[in-house]
């Protein structure tokens, strides 16, 4: 009966709602089947990483002189998921563009989560893991505050502070959702949603209270995004190494990381809509206006990539050049091209031809695309460590350990955990979004 | 005068016999390196012996270069560390203070000589070898990383001795144990502060060079290098 509306703004509210809180109730099989599966998934990681714990870091394929490995790469990609949010979210808040309505909370959702798992690489990392909090400043027994001077601590503060961040600006806009859910629901749920909506009443005070805060964390939030994946790129720009030092790698990876988010929203997006049933409300429209942004990020994407190899490549430095080898021409090199063309060619096939252009298409470029940019990663974190400046220093070949592989695939089990016990708990579309206008029912 | 300890090597005298390696090793409790930590790149050694070959069979000459920290004087293993687990100390000596290593990798990722080591599993002796460990200098527990010192503890009790005896520390008193084993002579160990010192004079000479020196570590080991 509605199926020929193709704007879900101009559908009675009613069934918006009816709609959009249906999921939160009822347990299917095929529900649990789905969160228990990764469940398991991250049983096995957690045992991985109790083998590294109890045994050492030699579990890890981890060796001399490569000392980062999956678990670096891991955090970077995460940590660039987590600007899908962000970037849909706070930019197309603060332009006020209509057709982010039915995706922020979806995209907001996949910041939180994937900051949650991006975060704890660092401390995964760390060969004595139970010492992660000597990282953090506070007065302590140790009389020594920790080194300003390190870009891990720069990484720290970022991460905390945009973590921070983004649970608020995930929070601010569910208030008025968990007030109408408050109202009729099974008593735990009301208790939860009654506490968790701090007492909204709806009146106007708090409804412009609200649009201030919501546009001033856009803002803020904004800021921080761009900040926390800069200072993720100064991990590597920061160290003298061979292709990592290059400051073009901030705004590089900011570019990387909300193209990967882009793609990851697409995904998820997808499913949703699908498992859902929530076609009316992400339709076409909403994809076609994510591939045309994923399109302009494979540009920009390949923009940076280009202007950091060919400045490396007219400059000769020997050095630089061994890495620029290795990975163009040598061992890295499949890699590296199939970086370049699941990033950049099959995108830009796919999605640049307007016939070929749809929802299918789109997920299977976003798949292409986290795999590229986890290849990016990869790319920029080994084969400099694998070719020392002394090249009698250069020792073997590093592979990811079982260890690393588990722990890896254990934080995607993890996000679609923490992703399915979201949407149960909240609507994935933020209703209210939807509720005519205040002001209008005044008129 | 505060000290500011430095290393000449002469590659000119240095054959490769890896005794610097073996005495350090012994010096320094560190575990021996087993073929199967060689093949998968989890050794350590705080001095190594790089080669470097020249020419083609049969006609092959190997250039034999110890390897060890260079206590750099701009060190890009210290700023990186966060929780200051290696940092300068007042003699200059590039330190590390394994309790306070919680193992992010970064300063070894920084160093451009690769000569930081870490423990990818707690250490092992073969036996009786546990029993001959030095006293003077820690055991390492898996997670941290460590590099050489320089033989600070040689260092410290040098220097006690000559305040005991009440006299300034003489030059060629304190020598680490590589250079106290290199039957060539090959390394020199001493003051750079004093401009008489064995490794001063060394350090001046024609021939002398640092490793990486265009970086501007500023490295306090001089190779001298080979004469044509």
């Amino acid at each position: 009966m509605y199926s020929s509306i193709k704007q879900p703004e101009l559908l009675p509210y009613g069934k918006i709602r009816e709609d959009l809180f249906r999921p939160l109730s009822g347990m299917t099989k095929t529900y649990f089947a789905a969160i228990l599966i990764p469940l398991l998934v991250i049983l096995f990681g957690a045992y991985a990483w109790m083998a590294q714990l109890r045994y050492g870091m030699g579990v890890t394929g981890l060796q001399r002189p490569v000392f980062w490995g999956f678990y670096i790469v891991d955090f970077v990609f995460w940590i660039g998921i987590s600007h899908a949010g962000t970037l849909i979210s706070a930019i197309l808040r603060l332009t006020d563009a209509g057709w982010r309505k039915p995706i922020t909370r979806a995209a907001e959702a996949i910041t939180v989560f994937a900051l949650m798992i991006g975060g704890m690489f660092p401390i995964i990392h760390l060969g004595r893991a139970w010492y992660f909090y000597w990282l953090m400043p506070y007065p302590n027994s140790r009389l020594l505050w920790p080194n300003f001077r390190s870009p891990l601590l720069w990484d720290l503060t970022a991460i905390v502070t945009y973590v921070t961040g983004s649970v608020i600006y995930l929070y601010l806009p569910l208030i008025p959702d968990m007030a109408q859910l408050a109202e009729h629901n099974a008593p735990w749920r009301r208790k939860l949603y009654r506490a968790l909506s701090l007492g909204w009443t709806g009146s106007d005070t708090e409804w412009h209270a609200l649009e201030r805060a919501m546009k001033l964390m856009a803002g803020i939030i904004l800021a921080v995004a761009v900040s926390v994946h800069t200072v993720v790129a100064w991990d590597f720009a920061m160290a003298i190494a061979p292709m990592w030092h290059s400051s073009i790698f901030g705004p590089y990876f900011v570019v990387g990381a909300i193209f990967s988010g882009l793609a990851a929203l697409m995904i998820v997006l997808a499913l949703i809509r699908k498992l859902m049933g929530l076609e009316l409300y992400l339709t076409r429209h909403h994809f076609d206006n994510l591939a045309k942004l994923l399109l302009l990020m494979s540009v920009l994407w390949l923009y940076f990539t280009m202007a950091e190899h060919l400045t490396v490549w007219y400059g000769n430095d020997p050095n630089e050049m061994v890495v620029f080898g290795a990975r163009t021409r040598a061992r890295f090199a499949p890699l590296f091209w199939l970086m370049v063309s699941v990033n950049f060619v099959v995108p830009f096939v796919l999605l640049g031809i307007r016939r070929l252009r749809s929802i299918g298409t789109g997920v299977i470029a976003s798949v292409g695309i986290l795999l590229g940019m986890f290849l990016e990663r990869y790319i920029i974190v080994v084969p400099t460590l694998s070719n020392t400046r002394l090249p009698a220093a250069t020792s073997t070949f590093y592979t990811p350990s079982w260890v690393e592989v588990a722990v890896t695939v254990a934080t995607f089990a993890g996000m679609i955990v923490l992703y399915l016990l979201f949407s149960k708990l909240f609507p994935i579309v933020a209703v209210w979004e939807f509720k005519p206008h205040p002001h209008e029912d005044d008129l | 005068m505060t000290h500011r300890w430095g290393m000449a090597i002469d590659l000119d005298r240095c054959t490769g016999c890896e005794a610097c390696v073996a005495a350090c090793h012994a010096e320094n409790n560190i575990p021996i390196s087993t073929p199967e930590q060689a093949a998968t790149g989890r050794t350590t050694h705080w001095i190594r012996i790089d080669r470097y070959y020249e020419g083609a069979f049969p006609d092959v000459k190997v250039k034999y270069m110890p390897v060890l920290c260079q206590q750099c004087d701009e060190a890009p293993c210290e700023p990186v560390c966060p929780t200051y687990a290696t940092y300068h100390n007042p003699e200059g000596l590039n330190v590390q203070v394994y309790n306070r290593c919680v193992g992010t990798f970064y300063c070894a990722n920084n160093c451009p000589y690769t000569v930081r080591y870490f423990n990818w599993f707690d250490p092992v002796w073969p036996e009786p070898m546990q029993l001959q460990h030095n006293p003077d200098v820690a055991v390492r527990m898996a997670g941290v990383m460590e590099k050489c010192s320089f033989c600070i503890q040689r260092i410290k009790r040098g220097k006690d001795e000559a305040a005991t005896a009440g006299q300034p520390v003489a030059d060629g008193d304190i020598q680490p144990a590589c250079v106290q084993s290199c039957p060539a002579e090959a390394m020199v160990f001493g003051d750079l502060n004093d401009p008489e010192s064995k490794v001063s004079r060394m350090a001046e000479s024609s021939r002398s060079t640092r490793l990486l020196e265009e970086l501007g570590t500023k490295p306090k080991v001089f190779y001298l290098e080979r004469g044509r």
